[in-house]
């Protein structure tokens, strides 16, 4: 009836284990329940968990992948701890079983559940407006990929308190993940929350990139688009051509672990290194997924602050579709120990070392940009600054690592997890957070508290300055990554700081918490009515604060490069039309919840063993496709006079 | 593919909204479509891998019996062939030919659907299954996950002859067939090359 599932699956003599279980139903119960004690389960359900709008799929993708950072952040804690402590006789406070799945956990939080949503949740709330759309092409899927996501995610929250995780890694090196070395369900956790929530990255990159092909306002030409829609063209070129290898990978060792066959198996014919190729495959196009759109976010921020056109446009986007091109052959780099020939090495070499190149073209026309602009120096720009200086280390780490015979000597050591922070970190997630702070009033309607935005900013700096640095140092010294012990004392001061470090990346995000709480209090005083709070120079600026459901009441035509601030110049932004008409838009539908819901249900029970559950899921999933295929009436009208009423309710703000 | 016969007039609420619904679908299913290709194309480069790791069983020479296989490709090109006049048929508007061109490309469909699962029910009986080596789980994993694309448009072509049935030949009937088409299509171009690579290559040796 349950498979594999029994009570004993729930670890009650892992103390640290059951106070993470304790802890996140004891938020997920005060959640429900004040949900339930204000009364806010209809508004909730038919606003927020049936919409299929894209600004609100973005706000949840949003708070999903701030909770999971949370979650990720927790395991970077414990990891630190555990380290600072664990030297010599001392076995700290992690056992290594336990140690392994916190790593593991880690990363594939904070690149798939943590990255990824952020991502999507920015480009689903700034793309279509910046092209002057209403909508993106497939709301309903839009939905889909949400719920996808989140069932994903919801399957690694689980495992905290029945089974366990992987404790192979992020990256699920085979032949550790075949069932012979990895027998309880920990890795099944990781292949199913992956390939769910991968199913819901594909379709996200196709809708985004049919959105931005096909829906752009008369006169946005490709050339006139802003920076951040070309970087997630280009995301969304990698997603497409990069999360299928991903779902080959992982199928392959499904049927492995599953039906017993060969492929990655060390006997009767396997290839281990296929999969590492597989991977990698995708693995390395998955950084510049992430981090291509947040040079966008860079762009537009550099650009809106300055006051000034963004400089050298066309070589940013040529830069960025050469970074496309390249990613896809640099694979080899993540394991040029696994011993080919030196000709192949040093083509993956010279190719990664290429990167640089297009890199630092980007690096200067952020400069450039700022070079005799009046720039203000807002939480959105510190992170962009913070960015420009921090990022430039981890570069030139990595074109180090890039040289074959460096990289046989600091593989696997700490060095590379301090090169590949000081990318992530600096990258990815000081962009994100300064697309949080640059949007967050479009998407909600009020500005953020900018000294909060500050405070968060220096402690994250500042803590990642003291946590990654001293990695470096202790990759020469030789120490390896995923130590859960060790006998050299001379490592332990350095761990020290890092660990001190990551106290105050805790800070900083304990003030990004703190921030979110003032705004909200200090909202009627920090309401944006214009709808461009920046003064801003792209058309998502354009519409009000939070947008309609409908975006642009009147499809703006676009003239430059910088629209918005071109409609400005010409006095045309606000123009009245002479009457308004009937706009369509999107019914809101509980099918993508439910598809979510069946996919959750079907992980599960793929991991246990519950295999009519499995059927029924995946029955399920199918009875909704159909379902869904033969409703023609999947619009509603929202009539002109409505139009007008709330556009009226607008001109106030903006008169 | 014959996206313009199916082009909406532009909406009648004028302005700018004059984005085709029924060409942008069509746009998303062909890049799913590069997409998939991708999954065929992994699965390729693994069976090309580990195309001689027999571990000591069969060849793929031993196994493969090349007049069945050359069967069930005419099965398959012929479905496809049906599909293409009954598609020929919808732009007519002539929805009982329609109807009868579907239903002979579904039951060519169901023919190699079946004609292969008979030849994975062979194989595994005599002890060639994909458990045996290498070979065998990518040779399996690479036809069946054509097989297993092949059902689903069997199954997708048994819901647009409800809907066909049920609703007529409206606007959004007919982009759906047409995605079905290109859908259709496209896994013959798959099994072109896979029998190219796994069946012709492998009795060649």
């Amino acid at each position: 009836m349950f498979g594999k599932l029994s009570l004993s699956a729930i670890p009650f003599n892992e103390p640290i284990a059951m106070g993470a279980v304790y802890g996140s139903l004891l938020a997920g119960v005060a959640v429900l329940a004040l949900i339930t004690y204000f009364r806010k389960w209809p508004y909730l359900w038919n606003e927020w968990l049936t919409s299929v709008d894209h600004k609100k799929i973005g706000v949840m993708y949003i708070v999903l992948a701030m909770v999971m950072l949370l979650r990720g952040f927790s395991d970077a804690i414990m990891m630190r701890a555990q380290q600072a402590v664990a030297l010599g006789s001392s076995q700290g406070f992690l056992p290594p079983d336990h140690f392994n799945q916190v790593f593991s956990a880690h990363g594939t939080i904070m690149i798939l559940f943590m990255a990824m949503p952020f991502l999507s949740g920015l480009m689903n709330i700034v793309v279509p407006q910046q092209i002057g759309a209403r909508d993106v092409a497939y709301p309903f899927l839009n939905s889909v990929s949400l719920w996808m996501s989140a069932a994903g995610a919801m399957l690694v929250m689980v495992s905290l308190g029945v089974g366990e995780f992987s404790r192979a890694g992020w990256s699920g090196y085979t032949p550790l993940t075949e069932l012979a070395y990895s027998p309880d369900t920990g890795v099944d956790y990781w292949i199913w929350s992956l390939q769910i929530s991968g199913v819901g990255s594909l379709l996200t990159g196709i809708n985004f990139l049919v959105t931005v092909l096909k829906m752009r306002a008369p006169g946005m030409t490709l050339m006139r688009m802003p920076l951040f829609t070309w970087t997630t063209v280009f995301t969304n070129v990698l997603i497409i051509f990069a999360f299928p290898v991903l779902t080959v990978a992982l199928s392959l060792l499904t049927l492995d672990r599953y039906l017993g066959m060969h492929f990655f198996t060390n006997d009767m014919g396997g290839n281990t290194m296929m999969y590492v190729n597989l991977f990698w495959t995708w693995g390395h196009p998955e950084v510049y997924i992430v981090i291509l759109p947040a040079f966008g976010i860079f762009s537009e921020v550099v650009a809106t602050f300055s006051g000034k056109k963004l400089f050298g446009y066309t070589s940013l986007v040529y830069a960025t579709a050469a970074i496309m091109f390249l990613s896809f052959s640099v694979w080899v780099h993540h394991f040029f120990t696994m011993g080919t020939c030196a000709n192949v090495n040093i083509f993956f070499g010279i190719s990664t070392m290429l990167i640089a190149i297009p890199t630092g073209v980007k690096v200067f026309n952020w400069l450039f940009t700022m070079y005799r602009g009046r720039v203000r120096f807002t939480t959105p720009l510190y992170w962009t600054l913070g960015f420009l200086s921090t990022f430039a280390v981890g570069g030139l780490t990595g074109v180090l690592l890039s040289m074959p015979p460096a990289d046989y000597v600091l593989h696997n050591s700490l060095f590379l997890i301090a090169h590949f922070h000081n990318m992530l970190v600096p990258g990815v997630l000081f962009g994100f957070m300064a697309g949080y702070a640059y949007w967050f009033p479009k998407a909600i309607g009020f500005r953020l508290n900018e000294t909060w935005g500050k405070f968060s900013f220096w402690f994250w700096l500042t803590g990642f300055y003291l946590a990654f640095i001293p990695l470096y140092v202790l990759g020469f010294m030789g120490m390896a990554r995923r130590m859960q012990h060790y006998d050299n004392p001379a490592w332990q001061p350095y761990l020290i700081v890092a660990a001190v470090g990551t106290l105050l990346i805790l800070c900083g995000i304990g003030c990004t918490l703190m921030q979110l709480v003032v705004s909200i209090r200090q909202r009627h005083a920090n309401r944006d009515l214009t709808g461009d709070p920046w003064d801003g120079r792209t058309l998502e600026w354009l519409t009000a604060s939070p947008p309609a459901a409908y975006n642009f009441a009147v499809l703006p035509v676009v003239k430059d490069r910088d629209a918005f601030w071109d409609m400005k110049e010409k006095g045309t932004a606000y123009l009245k039309p002479e009457r308004y008409e009937d706009i369509e838009v999107p019914r809101n539908t509980f099918l993508g919840l439910a598809v979510g819901v069946l996919a959750f249900l079907l992980g599960f029970a793929a991991i246990w063993h519950i295999w009519w559950l499995a059927v029924a899921g995946f029955a399920g999933l199918i009875a909704v496709v159909i379902a869904r295929s033969c409703d023609d009436d999947t619009t509603e009208v929202i009539p002109a006079a409505e139009v007008e009423r709330i556009e009226g309710l607008r001109s106030r703000g903006t008169a | 593919m014959q996206t313009e016969s199916l082009t909406m007039p532009a909406n009648a609420s004028g302005g700018h909204e004059v984005h085709d619904v029924a060409q942008i679908q069509a746009l998303g299913f062909w890049i799913y479509l590069m997409s998939d290709l991708v999954v065929f194309g992994g699965l390729f480069a693994t069976y090309v891998v580990m195309s001689h790791n027999y571990a000591g069983g069969p060849t793929g020479g031993e196994l493969f019996h090349l007049p069945d296989v050359l069967l069930e490709t005419m099965c398959l090109l012929c479905s496809s062939a049906v599909f293409g006049l009954a598609m020929v048929a919808m732009h007519k508007g002539d929805r009982r030919l329609v109807l009868a061109g579907l239903a002979a490309a579904f039951l060519l469909g169901l023919g190699f659907v079946s004609m292969e699962a008979g030849e994975f029910q062979h194989m595994i009986l005599t002890g060639a299954g994909p458990q045996r080596s290498g070979f065998l789980s990518a040779f399996f994993t690479l036809v069946g996950t054509h097989g297993l694309h092949v059902s689903f448009g069997l199954l997708w072509m048994a819901v647009m002859m409800a809907q066909t049935v049920a609703k007529g030949l409206t606007r959004p009937v007919r982009a759906r067939l047409m995605r079905l088409g290109m859908f259709w299509h496209f896994l013959d171009v798959v099994w072109i090359g896979l029998f190219t690579v796994v069946y012709l290559m492998g009795v060649i040796k």
